[in-house]
């Protein structure tokens, strides 16, 4: 199982790195959330990884027979933040996209001198 | 009288809490609430009164000049040296989450708050009839910082960070316009990126130290058995390359002057202290984990402080001299300043910081006014904007005097505090082997800042504009956006005023500022206090 987790967390990270330095919107956004989804699994392994342990307090069990609450937390904090993020970000690349008429990530510097002009 | 209702309830929800609260320590409220205030007002403003300007303006102002009665009352409170700390819920410290006040975090507190007001007003002279929504991102966004400042937890600075960036984004493209939207979309880019390296650090280091609370971090770091250090070193090492990246420190700076020479004037003012919390946070982890306390680890990146600062020092000084535009020249001057006051304290003496601190606390204030400034001559120039060529404008005299005292804070000339702190900043250098180096480097990026404002000034503002005749120079003026409001020039100006007031009483008073200073990196140099404050609040209270 952690040869797995590990690699799913390599190759999505990976996979997002190479997305997120692609020039169009379309792909940055992609590779954010694969970004966000190595994130979360490798939050996951924050806390040892653990099959069929509760997380809450049970009577009569051992403090070694659980798993760690707290990354379970963080990861839920993370994806909340992650997913109002990519929202985000995807709502200014499709405005981007439609008042630019293009979804180039550069900043063009004959652009840059029209939109001086236009302040 | 909405206003007194507001606090009024502000009251009653303190005393709520205050009730539910079980037996234990006095629970220090004040703490919490720099945090509330912004909290309960941003969904007011966006809810109740969105559709009502001057009401919207005077809720906003409320809360900003409450904020600053706040940040003032801190400092007061902070002042008797003692570490306060505020369990939310109760929880205790290495488990629930906490926030901490001593004398740095009250600082940077009423500093937010001073600013806070500042942008406020200068919003008043019309920018916040531009978007949608202006005055709700901006108390979302003092309420990101204020929580950034207070914070003992780092999973909590994360959640923070969060806030004052999604806060930011919106600010950042207020107002709209193609350009300022991509730009927009590259600086979220770089914040998300910079959010899972964060995220990364802060699970390498739970994994590894089991621990999220900064005070707990600081005594587990010493006891990490020698088979995880290299684990805790890349977490920590991750914390630091995020911090940089707020920061701008060389060679995380690339997004700051896109970013802030293309967002509104009057946001990119609001940012300087964006990079302020970068700062903080460098230090307040490095000076309270990673010093000698650390063990096998201590001196853990922070030996690559002082490097990347004089590199930004000069990245900064020579961008300014190469901008293309005054707020990219801004941005430039800002990047500097935060590169000449990472090498005060990237050495790591008590002496050193507090020079450090007191130029922050000044170049925060003249980045932003200049940012004000390049509002003013914006606004004068329809179709021309801030860009390096003369064009004349009404009231020409006057905001070429404004921008010349401006020009004069930011880079640290005499009479203004940023050369007292540059002084005070060079003489503490000296105790730093190589301190001829770190002269060289701050005095050198100073002279060539000062050209570069020099170049622009004449620029800008002296040169007769040769174009005057030529029907070519017509085109541009019909460009002008109808759209846009002209602002009153009475609210930016007051803005300045201010601002220039608080710079002015930073000049006169370091007599009286300085034992703060001192104190507060007395405080930062025994991290053990801050420790005992937190994790055994009972004992601490008692002393």
């Amino acid at each position: 199982m952690e040869l797995i987790l590990a690699s799913a967390i390599g190759v999505l990270t990976a996979a997002g790195i190479y997305l997120v330095l692609r020039p169009r919107t379309f792909s940055v956004v992609m590779g954010l959330s694969f970004l966000t989804y190595a994130i979360n699994f490798f939050l996951v392994s924050a806390g040892r990884l653990a099959v069929n342990r509760p997380d809450i307090l049970v009577a009569g069990k051992d403090l070694s027979e659980y798993t760690d609450p707290l990354p379970q937390a963080l990861v839920l904090t993370s994806i909340v933040i992650s997913f109002g993020m990519t929202a985000l970000i995807v709502v200014m690349g499709v405005r981007g996209y439609f008042e630019n008429e293009n979804d180039r990530v550069n900043l063009d510097a004959t652009e840059e001198v029209i939109a001086r002009s236009r302040q | 009288m909405n206003l007194s209702c507001l606090i009024g309830w502000m009251a009653d929800v303190a005393d709520v809490a205050k009730v539910t609260v079980p037996d234990g320590p006095s629970p220090e409220h004040l703490l919490v609430l720099p945090i509330l205030l912004p909290a309960v007002v941003a969904p007011l403003l966006a809810l109740a009164v969105r559709h009502d300007i001057v009401l919207a303006r005077v809720f906003s102002l409320g809360a900003t000049l409450g904020l600053l009665a706040l940040g003032l009352l801190m400092v007061w409170t902070a002042n008797d040296g003692t570490i306060r700390v505020y369990e939310l819920g109760s929880w205790k410290a290495p488990f629930g989450i906490v926030l901490v006040l001593d004398r740095l975090s009250a600082m940077m507190v009423l500093l937010t708050a001073c600013l806070a007001v500042i942008v406020q007003l200068h919003a008043m002279g019309g920018w916040d009839r531009r978007g949608h929504h202006f005055y709700s991102l901006f108390q979302v966004q003092l309420m990101g910082i204020n929580g950034a400042f207070l914070t003992g937890d780092l999973f909590n600075l994360f959640v923070f960070f969060e806030l004052l960036l999604i806060a930011s984004y919106g600010l950042m493209v207020h107002g709209g316009g193609p350009f300022r939207l991509k730009a927009g979309l590259q600086y979220v880019t770089v914040n998300l990126v910079g959010s899972v390296i964060f995220l990364m650090g802060l699970g390498t280091i739970y994994g590894s130290t089991g621990t999220l609370n900064m005070a707990d971090f600081a005594v587990r770091i010493s006891q990490v058995p020698e088979s995880d250090q290299a684990l805790v070193a890349v977490g920590a090492t991750l914390l630091l390359v995020v911090f940089a990246i707020k920061a701008a420190l060389v060679p995380l700076h690339f997004w700051l002057p896109a970013t802030y020479s293309n967002a509104p004037p009057l946001v990119a003012a609001l940012f300087a202290i964006m990079s302020k919390v970068g700062v903080y946070c460098l230090i307040r982890f490095a000076d309270l984990s990673l010093l000698e306390r650390a063990g096998a680890l201590a001196g853990l990146g922070t030996n690559w402080l002082v490097p990347c600062s004089v590199v930004t020092v000069i990245v900064g000084s020579v961008g300014v001299l190469a901008a293309r535009s005054l707020s990219q020249q801004a941005s430039y001057a800002g990047i500097a300043s935060v590169g000449t006051m990472l090498i005060a304290f990237g050495i790591f003496t008590p002496a050193a910081q507090a020079a450090g601190f007191y130029y922050l606390l000044h170049s925060t204030l003249a980045v932003a006014a200049l940012f004000l400034l390049i509002d003013l001559v914006i606004a004068r120039r329809p179709g021309a904007g801030d860009g390096l060529d003369p064009i004349p404008f009404p009231q020409r005299g006057l905001i070429a005097a404004l921008f010349f005292v401006s020009v004069t804070t930011v880079i640290g000339l005499p009479p203004w505090a940023g050369f007292l702190g540059k002084v005070q900043i060079l003489g503490s250098l000296q105790s730093a082997s190589d301190w001829p180096w770190l002269w060289a480097t701050i005095l050198g990026g100073s002279a060539i800042t000062l050209l570069g404002f020099a170049n622009t000034g004449s620029a800008v503002f002296w040169k007769p504009a040769a174009t005057e005749n030529d029907p070519e120079s017509e085109s541009p003026t019909h460009l002008s956006a109808e759209n846009v409001v002209p602002p009153s020039p009475i609210m930016p100006i007051a803005a300045i005023g201010l601002t220039w007031a608080l710079l002015i009483l930073l000049t006169v008073f370091p007599g009286m500022l300085f034992p703060y200073l001192d104190a507060m990196t007395q405080q930062l140099f025994d991290p053990q206090q801050y420790i005992d404050a937190v994790l055994k609040p009972a004992g601490a209270t008692g002393t």
